[in-house]
C-alpha cells in the first residue's frame, strides 16, 4: 500500500510540475485517441445505422460481426496494422509505420467495430419506435439515418466515450504500430509499460494515476456537453 | 384553393391482408371523396388501423388495388397521418414541427413562419420551446396535428387519436379535427368510440372481424343501422 | 423565432474537431522535411539500462541526425530489418547476426561494444551456486534442484545466450518448463519483475540490473565467467534490398559508434556509478563482415 501513496505523490509530482516528458506524452495520447475516436464515430455511426435500417442480405451476419469485432485483441490488430504499413507490406512505400497516423489508424480500427455495433443497436431500437410515423412523413431508411442518430445522441455519447475508453487504455496495438520511440511515438500506456519493465513500479503507477485521471476530465467534459444539447432541445 | 390537382378520389377494390395464413382483412372496397369526415368505426380488432395503414401507404395490400387519382408517389404528398400514439423526437416542439417540413424540402428560411402558424392552431404558440418529450399526452397529441398542420395536408389519417387521452384533452383535439376540416382538409378517422364518431362523423365505415360490414353517410347509419352487428354496437353490446 | 440550436452546435463542433483532427494527421510525420533521422531497432536491455539517452544526444549534436530507437527482443529487431522498416539494426546475438548478414538482409556488421551478463538468484540461494566461477556448473545445480529459474523465453539475445549456456551444461531445461523452468516471452525488466516476485533465478545483462528498481530479494550470484561477455553488434540494413533505407546516415551512426568519440561515450556511461558497456576494441571493430 506503500507503494500506491508513493505513486499518488508521483502523479501529483508531475502534474503540479508540469513535467515536459509528461505534457509530452498526455498531448500525445489525447490526440492519437481523440483522433482515433473522431474518425470511428464518423464511419461507424452511420455505418451502424445503415445495417439497422436497411434490408439486404447478409444483414443478420453484418450486425453478428460488428458485435463479435468489438472484442478484437488490441495486439492483434496492432500485428494486421504492422503488416499492411511494414516496408515489406502493401502499403509500406507510405512510411506510415512508427508514427502517430500508424496508431491512430489502428485505433480506429479498434474502436469502430463498438462504436458501430452500439450504434445499430441504438438505431435499431429507435426505428422501431419512430418506423411508421417517420415513413408518414416521407422519410425513408436513408433519410432516417441522420435523424435517429441525432434522437438517439446521448447513447450514443456513451458509446463514443466507450471506444475512448478502449482506445486511450489499450497498449497492445499502439507499441507493435508506434514503436514506443521516445519523444515521437511514446503514449501513456506505453510509458507504463517501459517504467514496469524497468521496474519503476512507483512511476508507472504514477503516470496509470494521470491517465485516469485523463479518462475523468474527458468523461467529464462530454457530461457537461449533454447538458448542452439536452438545454437546447 | 387548391392549386394542384386534388388526390382524390382514392378508390379500395377489393384488398384483402393476410399475414401467417390469416386473413386480417377480406373483400374491402369502399371509395374516399373529398367534402366529408370519414369515420372507421368498429370494435377493437376490427381491422380499421390497418385499413388506414393501408390507405396510408404504410402497409401494402395482399390482394385488391388502392388507388389515388394521381401516382402514389404524388399523393404521398398530399397526406398525413396522427397515430395513437404521438412519435415525438428528442428535440423542441417547434422543431419537431420544422423537421416535417425538412423531411418535405421545404427551404429553412420559410419554415419560421409555417411552424409559428401550426403552433397557434394547434394551441401550443407558448410552447415552441419546451421539448417536446416533457409536453403531457394531450399536449404532444396536438404537437403531432400542428406537425400535420404544417404540411398542408389534403387528406389527414388519424388512427384513434384520442384513445389515450382524458376528455378536456380530448376535445383539444376534436376542435383542432375540425379547424383542419375548416381549411378543406380531408379527415379520415379511426375510433371505436360510438359517442366520438356521433359527434365528428358525416360519413362511417363500420368494420367488424376484418370486414367492412356497412357503409353510409352517417345520419342514416346511427338511426337505421342496416346490419345486425352495427345495430348490436350502436346499443352499446359487446361484439366479437 | 426558436432554432434547430443544439443540432447545429453540435455540428460545429464535430466540424471543427474533424478539421483539427485532419491537420493533426497532416502534420503527424514527427520529421519535417529536411530533418534528417535514422530509425534502430535495438534490445529492451540497451534501452532499459538508459544508454541510448546518454548516446544518442552526442550523435545527434555531431551528425545533426536524429535517431529514433524501436526497442523489442533481438529476434524482432532482426525481423524489423529482414522487412526493411529500420535503417540501423544493434542487437547482441552474434550467430543470429551473422545468419542476418549471410542472407543479405544486413551489411557492413562492426562490433560495438560489450558488457556481461550476471546470474541473480534469491539472497536465500536454495541451490547453492553463489560465488561460483563456472556458470554452466552453476546452472547444473539449479536444475539438479530443480529450483525456480525464470527465463526470457523470446529468442533475445539474452535469451540466446542463455540457451548457450545450457547447452555448455549439458542441459536441455524444458523438460521442467512450467514447473521450475518459468519462460515469460518478455522483456528483460518483465522476466526480472517475474524473477523477484517468485524468488526465482535468471540471467541478465549488468545493465538492466544496475537501473532496476524492483528488486525484491535478488542478488548477483554468480557474475566473470568469460562465457558470460556479452558483445553487441551493430548492422545497416541492406540498402539493395530496401531501397528505403537511409543509407548515408545509418552508415554515420555506424561510423560514429566504432569512432573514438563514440567509443569514448559509451566508456564514460555509469549506471549507479559503475562503467555497464565496454567498447569494442578498435581493432575489432574494424573487422568488416
Amino acid at each position: 500500500m506503500g507503494e500506491l501513496t508513493d505513486a499518488f505523490a508521483a502523479a501529483a509530482g508531475m502534474v503540479v510540475g508540469l513535467d515536459p516528458d509528461l505534457v509530452e506524452i498526455v498531448l500525445l495520447s489525447l490526440r492519437v485517441s481523440l483522433v482515433a475516436v473522431g474518425l470511428a464515430a464518423v464511419i461507424g455511426l452511420p455505418l451502424g445505422a445503415a445495417v439497422a435500417l436497411f434490408r439486404f442480405p447478409g444483414r443478420g451476419a453484418a450486425a453478428v460481426l460488428l458485435n463479435a469485432l468489438m472484442g478484437l485483441p488490441p495486439v492483434v490488430v496492432g500485428l494486421i496494422v504492422y503488416l499492411l504499413l511494414s516496408r515489406a507490406g502493401p502499403f509500406g512505400v507510405l512510411g506510415l509505420l512508427f508514427t502517430p497516423t500508424a496508431m491512430i489508424i489502428a485505433q480506429t480500427m479498434l474502436v469502430l467495430p463498438i462504436i458501430a455495433a452500439l450504434g445499430r443497436q441504438v438505431v435499431e431500437d429507435l426505428w422501431r419506435d419512430y418506423a411508421e410515423q417517420l415513413r408518414s412523413l416521407g422519410a425513408g431508411p436513408a433519410r432516417a439515418i441522420p435523424t435517429l442518430l441525432w434522437d438517439g445522441r446521448f447513447t450514443l455519447l456513451t458509446a463514443v466515450l466507450a471506444g475512448f475508453g478502449r482506445a486511450s487504455a489499450e497498449v497492445g496495438a499502439v507499441m507493435i504500430v508506434g514503436g514506443n520511440i521516445d519523444h515521437a511515438t511514446r503514449v501513456m500506456t506505453t510509458a507504463i509499460a517501459l517504467e514496469t519493465s524497468k521496474g519503476d513500479l512507483v512511476l508507472a503507477l504514477g503516470l496509470g494515476l494521470v491517465l485516469i485521471g485523463l479518462s475523468l476530465g474527458v468523461n467529464g467534459l462530454a457530461y457537461g456537453m449533454r447538458g448542452l444539447g439536452r438545454f437546447a432541445g | 384553393m387548391r392549386a394542384t390537382p386534388s388526390v382524390l378520389p382514392l378508390h379500395v377494390r377489393g384488398v384483402s391482408y393476410v399475414v401467417d395464413g390469416k386473413a386480417l382483412l377480406s373483400d374491402i372496397d369502399f371509395t374516399l371523396t373529398d367534402g366529408s369526415r370519414t369515420i372507421m368505426l368498429g370494435p377493437n380488432g376490427a381491422g380499421k388501423s390497418l385499413t388506414l395503414r393501408l390507405c396510408h401507404g404504410l402497409l401494402q395490400p395482399s390482394t385488391g388495388e388502392i388507388s389515388w387519382a394521381v401516382p402514389h408517389r404524388v399523393a404521398a404528398r398530399a397526406q398525413a397521418m396522427v397515430f395513437q400514439r404521438p412519435v415525438m423526437l428528442r428535440r423542441s416542439a417547434a422543431a419537431n414541427v420544422a423537421y416535417a417540413l425538412a423531411v418535405r424540402g421545404v427551404p429553412r428560411r420559410r419554415r419560421g413562419p409555417r411552424v409559428a402558424e401550426a403552433l397557434a392552431a394547434a394551441g401550443l404558440a407558448d410552447r415552441a420551446a419546451t421539448p417536446a418529450r416533457v409536453l403531457s399526452a394531450g399536449q404532444q397529441q396536438r404537437l403531432a396535428l400542428a406537425r400535420a398542420w404544417a404540411l398542408e395536408p389534403e387528406v389527414l389519417f388519424l388512427d384513434e387519436p384520442t384513445a389515450n387521452l382524458d376528455p378536456a384533452a380530448t376535445h383539444a383535439i376534436e376542435r383542432v379535427i375540425n379547424a383542419f376540416r375548416g381549411r378543406g382538409t380531408k379527415i379520415v378517422m379511426t375510433t371505436h368510440d360510438l359517442g366520438q364518431a356521433r359527434r365528428l362523423a358525416d360519413h362511417v365505415l363500420f368494420l367488424h372481424r376484418g370486414r367492412l360490414v356497412e357503409q353510409g353517410p352517417a345520419e342514416a347509419f346511427f338511426s337505421r343501422p342496416a346490419s345486425r352487428e352495427a345495430r348490436s354496437f350502436i346499443k352499446g353490446e359487446l361484439l366479437w | 423565432m426558436v432554432r434547430i440550436g443544439g443540432a447545429k452546435v453540435m455540428a460545429w463542433m464535430a466540424g471543427l474537431f474533424l478539421l483539427a483532427s485532419l491537420t493533426f494527421l497532416v502534420g503527424a510525420r514527427p520529421v519535417a522535411a529536411g530533418e534528417r533521422s535514422i530509425t534502430v531497432a535495438s534490445t529492451t536491455s540497451t534501452q532499459n539500462s538508459g544508454l541510448f539517452d546518454y548516446l544518442l544526444p552526442r550523435f545527434t549534436a555531431a551528425t545533426g541526425i536524429g535517431v529514433r530507437v524501436v526497442a523489442v527482443g533481438t529476434g524482432a529487431a532482426l525481423r524489423l530489418g529482414r522487412r526493411g522498416d529500420v535503417d540501423v539494426v544493434l542487437v547482441h546475438a552474434r550467430a543470429a547476426e551473422d545468419a542476418f548478414v549471410a542472407a543479405g538482409y544486413g551489411i557492413e556488421r562492426r562490433d560495438v561494444m560489450y558488457n556481461d551478463f550476471v546470474l541473480l538468484g534469491p539472497a536465500a540461494d536454495p541451490a547453492g551456486v553463489a560465488g561460483m566461477a563456472d556458470v554452466a556448473a552453476a546452472l547444473r545445480r539449479i536444475a539438479e534442484a530443480e529450483a525456480r529459474f525464470v527465463s526470457r523465453g523470446d529468442d533475445s539475445g539474452t535469451h540466446k545466450a542463455e540457451l548457450r549456456l545450457w547447452r555448455a551444461a549439458g542441459l536441455d531445461p524444458q523438460a521442467g518448463s512450467g514447473r521450475w523452468y518459468l519462460e515469460t516471452g518478455s522483456g528483460m525488466g518483465a522476466t526480472l519483475n517475474v524473477a523477484a516476485a517468485r524468488d526465482a533465478y535468471t540471467l541478465t545483462d549488468r545493465g538492466t540490473w544496475l537501473s532496476f528498481r524492483n528488486r525484491g530479494r535478488l542478488e548477483v550470484l554468480v557474475e566473470g565467467d568469460p562465457r558470460l561477455r556479452n558483445p553487441y553488434g551493430v548492422i545497416l540494413v541492406n540498402p539493395a534490398r530496401h531501397p528505403s533505407v537511409k543509407a548515408d546516415d545509418g552508415r554515420a551512426f555506424i561510423a560514429w559508434l566504432t569512432s573514438p568519440a563514440g567509443r569514448a561515450a559509451i566508456a564514460s556511461f555509469r549506471l549507479e556509478g559503475q562503467q555497464a558497456f565496454f567498447p569494442a576494441p578498435a581493432k575489432d571493430a574494424a573487422a568488416n563482415r
